[in-house]
């Protein structure tokens, strides 16, 4: 099932050009692009690891790319995704995220449905293959 | 994207209109204006300026693909306006398009090489990552290559910046700067560089006259003057200061005015017995300046190390 965070996920997957250029958006915005990666997608797993630093001090997309592309060479069955995070004061939170790769076959969301006193209805979502 | 697939290309272009079109011409006018001397430096500059302004002509003509390579080697002695110039042929790259951004990202060898196992290719990813669409400035480059260990960490930042250089060329341009002679060993010991290093730029020393218009143009960005017996103490100045260690260049003029400056401030405290005017707030005076170490032999570290050297 094709999991659905962040901008563009609606969009078909975007090509490297595509993201290259939405990065230099967020480094003309004085963002600070992170690479996160993770085998566990569901929507609660705020978790992701960290693909080394945030870059702070970019000037040009092609620094993100070339981490990308080693982390895309580590971990290419993964969900990896791109994280701008503004730190104007105020704000200081990430404005901007969107996936850049996904496993070749992505896992299912899957619904359990227990029931609970009084005839209520309880609710879980877990990630499987 | 695709417009520019789509608009014809040009059957003839217009290399005056070029030059003015992309700007290429204000950097070289600033060149002339604020660099003094550096007449080699400059003809050099401006037959790169002109050989890349053609290629970017060819390659809108369709008749070349391939970019040239643009990593260049800057050698001359300290303060001789290497890092200046530096950031203008960052400018000027910029502007032809050879480079993205355009920035200058200047950087020594403890910024590249690291101080353990494995703490070096991550540093010098990490200046390469912040250098990508500009320059990056390898200032006393030599100092990347130690012969006498084997096991010296700047082993490994060369071969990153040898791979960087080579896969990387359309993303960043890299200018190496040191002295002649050691640049000359360093290269010969990496024969890797030389062969993907095309520009090779000498910048000589300035002369006594350029040193004093240099003074006086540092003084007038700071809005200070020269009286006519300090101007002649400067002169004398720098042909003593030629002579002794550690002489360079623009950068001794500079600190050699900084201090006149602080002598001035402190006469002006001890002399003053009212109001002072702006005239006498800006005007550097002769014992100024001659009352300088240089004028009695230099620094007392480096007499007394010529004194037991003669002995």
């Amino acid at each position: 099932m094709r999991i659905t965070q962040g901008c563009f996920s609606f969009l078909p997957d975007l090509d490297d050009v595509q993201i290259s250029n939405q990065v230099e958006y967020c480094l003309n915005n004085d963002w600070a692009i992170g690479i996160e990666f993770t085998h566990d997608p569901h929507p609660r797993n705020t978790y992701w690891e960290m693909w080394g630093n945030p870059m702070f001090d970019l000037h040009d997309p092609k620094g993100v790319m070339m981490e990308l592309d080693e982390c895309r060479k580590a971990h290419g069955d993964a969900y990896i995704r791109i994280n701008a995070f503004d730190d104007e004061r105020g704000i200081e939170s990430v404005k901007m995220s969107f996936i850049v790769n996904r496993p070749a076959t992505e896992p299912r969301i899957h619904m359990q449905r227990t029931d609970h006193v009084d005839r209520a209805q309880k609710y879980a979502w877990d990630v499987r293959p | 994207m695709t417009d520019e697939t789509e608009t014809p290309r040009p059957d003839t272009v217009d290399l005056a209109a070029e030059l003015e079109a992309s700007g290429v011409r204000e950097v070289l006018d600033e060149l002339d204006r604020e660099l003094i001397g550096l007449a080699p430096v400059k003809q050099r500059i401006r037959e790169t300026a002109a050989l890349l302004l053609v290629d970017k002509a060819r390659r809108d003509l369709g008749l070349q693909v391939e970019t040239p390579t643009l990593h260049m080697s800057f050698t001359g002695n300290p303060g001789t306006g290497k890092t200046t110039v530096a950031r203008m042929m960052a400018g000027l790259l910029h502007r032809l398009g050879y480079v993205r951004k355009g920035h200058l990202v200047s950087v020594t060898r403890d910024d590249l090489v690291g101080q353990y196992i494995g703490h070096t290719a991550p540093k010098t990813k990490e200046v390469l990552k912040k250098a990508m669409g500009g320059v990056l400035f390898i200032d006393e480059a030599y100092y990347l290559y130690k012969p006498d260990n084997e096991r010296d960490y700047g082993q490994e930042a060369i071969e990153i910046l040898l791979q960087v250089m080579e896969n990387n060329r359309d993303d960043l341009v890299v200018i190496m700067a040191g002295y002649a002679d050691r640049m000359d060993r360093f290269f010969s010991a990496n024969p890797g560089f030389r062969s993907r290093i095309a520009h090779h730029i000498d910048f000589p020393d300035y002369s006594d006259g350029e040193l004093l218009h240099i003074a006086e143009t540092m003084l007038e960005a700071q809005n200070y003057r020269l009286d006519e017996g300090a101007r002649q103490a400067m002169v004398e100045y720098v042909a003593l200061r030629r002579s002794q260690p550690h002489f360079a260049n623009a950068r001794s003029i500079r600190n050699a005015l900084d201090r006149a400056r602080l002598r001035q401030a402190n006469r002006l405290f001890n002399e003053a017995k009212g109001p002072i005017d702006a005239a006498a707030l800006s005007t550097i005076t002769e014992p100024d300046i001659r009352t300088s170490r240089v004028f009695r032999g230099g620094l007392d570290v480096d007499r007394l190390n010529r004194k037991e050297a003669a002995e």
